[in-house]
């Protein structure tokens, strides 16, 4: 599509049963009661002047240009802030109002710089659209008087300038700070005149203040005040591409707006279902990694990973990994081969990878990356709710009234639908956080949780216990849903485990380090506050009983009735933007898509017969297990899509040593990754820009990836795959990715219903879409679950086997920061690195008071694993005997110290536990310098810059 | 063979027993679950190291388990997560 700004009503949509119609310039309209004037001008096609209103804030009636006359009533009342009533007949073009609304204008204009032609809004700017529509031709108070254009520019944000003296104070940015992102950064300092907008106090600017830089504000200004840097530096946009963010789980749809093939701005898509029109500093602005130049964009190959990287044409790339893999085949066997489907690919990609790995090495050695993230989500509502995803929308949340949140940073992790989040509980709803830190959304503005259970790393299931135990004994349960519901027996039989004392919050106080009267006010709280919903994350899932906690979440949702419809659920916030669809394809190695066992002769006979090969019936290996076959000798190719491992995966010297024991590695990435330093092929891997498919949101969304620019690489990845597959001699001929959509829907009964031009005419779809539900699926077990009874599964507390003790006293867990995103591939080759230039050591002062540890110094942190070293940072926030970091910078390699432990279901990695010892350091580890080292020589390119000089 | 991926393989299912010890039957229910997540050569290299090194620090019931599973003896699904005919599961 051509260049146009998103619609704007000028005031929130309003949901009513009750209809009214009114007369607009005598026009006949019907709208919702409790609309305003000033939408409903606007949806029957009408315009009324306006600039401090617009439709995804509250009216605000402050700029006066908005103004109509009504029939009976007095004055000229403000359209933006007049409800519509029955018979109502309203005049939005008079004389009166003309000149109303020329004076007004001229008094704005005359505090305004008269630079429309170099400013960067120019012919897109609301003010020079309201000064032409009000017939503005002069200002008569002249532009001599105090005025405000020598105002100092605020560049100190790397993405957008506020500019004062374009400012018009129309309260747009504060107010979209404090309604749509919560972080109430922004105010108006000051009074009259001297009104001005400011972040944070009068000594910060933008980027010390409190400000997310999650754009609202940029988004919302109605003049050049607030702009892209982009803008100002490449140019208004001339066309505009709806397309699915490649960052977190969330799926925000954003308009890319292009000036040829460049990429000038990504706005949130105000249609967009899952993020309604908002988005967060990563979404918004970090997208200059897609075009950075560690970009790799030629085939390279080696014979062995000593060597430098060999830039080669994509035929002989091509054509030297399949030889590989057919000579590992013919010595090895096939089950020495594998493959692993990234998650942050498209859904036909995922399929791809699969298919070749089932259908062209002949194994089901294929998994993804949801194994070190989200698959005990997949066993755990499986097994108890009967599907491998979570119950509702994000919509859903507006009708929560207690939310709990476990071993989940939402406002961090999911931005967008943490800040939805908190619009619903500064409306009233209850909170209760259970989480080893004192995370931002236990108190932030407006916010404080009611209950924040600051428990002992590796106990999520000790204390989900208590607190059934507390719902079982009080009599709290929902006993009509679970007789109707779930089954019964089962029922009794977990309520009688549960309800035993050994289960009780006093008896499990010193295990869990929550005191009891906290889980028992919790417990109470949840159960008997309105609709409950529960919300996790990788808290939950990355520990030894990570399964067993998501049954036990679904338990306590059972239990108490919340499951089945709007307001309630159990809703896992998935952390990559296509894991939910990654594990629907099919890539995990004991299911095709979806989630059908591979031993289910049915299923087989269904892929056997679209593809023409023979569907191994015996599950394959996980990527621990690839790892642990291939020091054994016994696995030694792996072509690996988009992802990371040796970065991503715990305990980074088994991961390099099981990788450097294969014969052959193929990496198709955007980069030359960590894992590439063991890489033997290595294809360039296009962006999300550069590409036609789907994500699958957290949600269970299918949302449109358009392609914006041509892949600088010259290939999609669907491609490149199909182009891997030929030369191994399948003859694939997808000449689109809709095609391969057509087949998914073939093969996989809950997407039986998905198609491109649905999903082109409806924007997205949730799966299930079939014929039993043709519209797709919200909210899921509404009727009933979907594996007939819901089902209670024991979950008994086993501690997990990493322990403290003296020489690792303390408990590290992992986590994520607002501005980087899982191993920084992305962000890190983006500004947002200003905000989070290094994994930091959170660490109590307690601890480090104990160490002679300030903030600032270099530490040592030592697990059995490994060691490292980064700077702490003492803080409260964590409670005595837990230390925190991330993981998103290489130079840390904050999973050398993290464990073999894994989940006991899926093996899914315990990262949230590790023992460690933090004592002060002058410098990197042992193995921090031998890996740069190594890096340096892994990276190096024959005959480029990179190879260094004999 | 490094001894470390078998010594591994029996820390797995022993993990696996301890967590489905409240299951009506658990020495079923760890039979099912191995055999519905392990490859084949997992199960083999598990059976050869229990034959080989004897059947010290494995946990009775993963015992027990994999012992039914050498006989070639595979339990019926005990959950719908691992039934192969429970694919009704996300069709809606």
């Amino acid at each position: 599509m051509g260049y146009e700004r998103q619609a704007d009503f000028g005031t929130p949509e309003v949901r009513s049963d009750t209809q009214v119609t009114l007369e607009i310039d005598g026009r006949a309209v019907t709208v919702p009661a409790g609309t305003t004037v000033m939408r409903a001008a606007a949806v029957s096609g009408g315009s009324i002047p306006k600039l401090c209103a617009t439709d995804n804030l509250k009216q605000f009636g402050s700029c006066r240009l908005c103004l109509v006359e009504i029939d009976g009533m007095r004055g000229t009342p403000a359209s933006c802030t007049t409800p519509v009533t029955e018979g109502m007949k309203v005049h939005t073009q008079t004389e009166k109002l003309a000149k109303l609304r020329r004076g007004v204008m001229e008094l704005y204009i005359s505090d305004h710089p008269l630079d429309c032609l170099t400013c960067s809004a120019n012919n897109d700017c609301e003010l020079q659209d309201q000064a032409a529509a009000v017939g503005l031709r002069d200002v008569r108070f002249g532009y001599e008087g105090a005025n405000h254009l020598e105002a100092q520019t605020d560049a100190s944000n790397p993405y957008f300038d506020f500019d004062a003296t374009k400012c018009i104070v129309c309260s747009r940015c504060v107010r979209a700070c404090d309604e749509v992102q919560g972080t109430l950064a922004l105010t108006v300092e000051g009074r009259g005149f001297g009104s001005q907008i400011s972040a944070g106090v009068k000594s910060d600017d933008f980027l010390s203040s409190e400000c997310v830089s999650c754009g609202a504000c940029v988004q919302a200004c109605p003049t050049s005040a607030l702009m892209e840097k982009a803008v100002t530096e490449i140019g208004k946009p001339e066309r505009a591409v709806v397309t699915t963010c490649a960052y977190c789980g969330v799926g925000c749809t954003f308009r890319a707006e292009m000036r040829g093939e460049q990429v000038v701005r990504m706005v949130p898509w105000k249609d967009g279902k899952a993020n309604r029109g908002h988005s967060c500093v990563k979404g918004r602005f970090a997208w200059g990694y897609a075009q950075h130049q560690d970009r790799v964009l030629k085939p390279m190959v080696r014979e062995s990973i000593d060597q430098p990287w060999r830039e080669t044409s994509w035929e002989e790339a091509l054509g030297f990994a399949a030889s590989r893999f057919k000579a590992i085949a013919a010595q090895h066997g096939n089950n020495a081969l594998g493959g692993i489907v990234s998650s942050r690919c498209t859904n036909e990609e995922g399929f791809l990878v699969q298919k070749l790995v089932r259908a062209g090495f002949g194994t089901n050695n294929v998994d993804t990356c949801a194994r070190v993230c989200h698959s005990p989500t997949g066993y755990g509502l499986k097994t108890t709710f009967g599907t491998s995803a979570g119950t509702q929308d994000f919509d859903s949340v507006e009708d929560s009234d207690v939310i709990l949140v476990i071993g989940a940073n939402p406002t961090d992790g999911h931005p967008v639908f943490g800040s939805r989040m908190k619009r619903r509980l500064r409306q009233g709803a209850k909170l209760i956080v259970i989480d080893p830190r004192r995370t931002d959304l236990v108190r932030s503005p407006h916010i404080q949780a009611d209950y924040h259970l600051p428990l002992r790393p590796g106990t999520n299931v000790a204390v989900l216990s208590a607190l059934a135990h507390v719902i079982v004994t009080e009599g709290l349960i929902d006993e009509a849903f679970v007789r109707e519901r779930c089954d019964w027996d089962e029922f009794q039989h977990w309520a009688e485990f549960v309800g035993q004392e050994r289960n009780s919050p006093e008896f499990l106080e010193p295990v869990t380090g929550v005191p009891a009267d906290l889980i028992r006010g919790a417990a109470r709280l949840f159960a008997t506050g309105g609709n409950g919903a529960i919300y996790y994350g990788l808290g939950v899932t990355e520990h030894s009983q990570g399964s067993s906690t998501v049954m036990a979440i679904a338990n306590l949702a059972m239990a108490t009735g919340n499951v089945g419809r709007r307001g309630v659920g159990v809703n896992p916030l998935r952390g990559q933007n296509n894991v939910q669809g990654a594990c629907d394809m099919g890539s995990f190695p004991h299911e095709l898509s979806g989630y059908r066992h591979v031993s289910d002769a049915a299923t087989r006979a269904l892929f056997e017969a679209e593809w023409g090969v023979r569907i191994d019936p015996e599950p394959g290996l996980r990527i621990p297990n690839m790892l642990d076959a291939a020091t054994d000798g016994l696995f030694k190719g792996l072509y690996i899509q988009g992802e990371d491992i040796l970065q991503s995966d715990p305990d980074t010297k088994h991961v390099a040593a099981g990788l450097a024991a294969m014969d052959c590695v193929i990496v198709h990435d955007l980069f030359l990754n960590e894992t590439a330093n063991y890489a033997h092929v290595f294809l360039p891997g296009s962006s999300f820009l550069e590409k036609d498919g789907t994500f699958t949101n957290a949600e269970r969304r299918i949302q449109p990836v358009r392609k914006v620019m041509e892949p600088l690489n010259g290939y999609q990845d669907w491609e490149v795959t199909q182009e891997l597959a030929r030369a191994l001699g399948l003859d694939w001929n997808y000449t689109h990715p809709s095609q391969i959509m057509d087949e998914i829907a073939r093969l996989t009964p809950s997407f039986a219903g998905v198609n491109y031009a649905r999903l082109d005419a409806e924007g997205s779809l949730q799966w299930p879409v079939n014929d039993a539900a043709p519209d797709g699926s919200p909210i899921m077990h509404i009727e009933g679950f979907v594996r007939g009874k819901g089902k209670f599964v024991v979950t008994d507390y086993v501690p997990t086997d990493e322990r403290t003790g003296p020489r690792f006293p303390l408990l590290l867990t992992t986590g994520r920061i607002l501005s980087q995103y899982n191993v920084g591939a992305q962000t890190r080759r983006t500004e947002n690195s200003v905000w989070h230039p290094e994994d930091l050591l959170e660490i109590h002062p307690t601890d480090a008071e104990n160490r002679g540890i300030k903030s600032g110094d270099w530490v040592r942190l030592a697990s059995r694993s490994g060691e490292t070293t980064l700077r702490a940072t003492v803080t409260d926030r964590v409670a005595p005997g837990v230390v925190y970091t991330t993981f998103h910078h290489p130079a840390t390699q904050a999973n050398v110290v993290t464990t073999d432990y894994s989940d006991w279901a899926t093996n899914c990695p315990e990262y949230k536990v590790t023992a460690v010892q933090i004592t002060p350091s002058n410098g990197p580890s042992e193995w921090q310098q031998d890996y740069a080292e190594q890096t340096r020589q892994a990276r190096r390119i024959a005959g480029s810059a990179m190879e260094p000089a004999e | 063979m490094s001894g470390q991926t078998e010594a591994k393989l029996v820390y797995m299912a022993n993990q696996i027993a301890r967590n489905l010890k409240h299951e009506p039957h658990p020495v079923a229910a760890v039979a099912d679950h191995i055999r519905a997540f392990w490859s084949p050569a997992m199960l083999r290299q598990v059976f050869a190291h229990l034959a080989m090194q004897g059947e010290d620090g494995i946990d009775p019931v993963a015992r027990a388990a994999l012992a039914e599973l050498a006989a070639g003896h595979a339990p019926p699904p005990q959950t719908k997560a691992t039934d192969p005919a429970h694919h009704g599961a996300d069709a809606g």
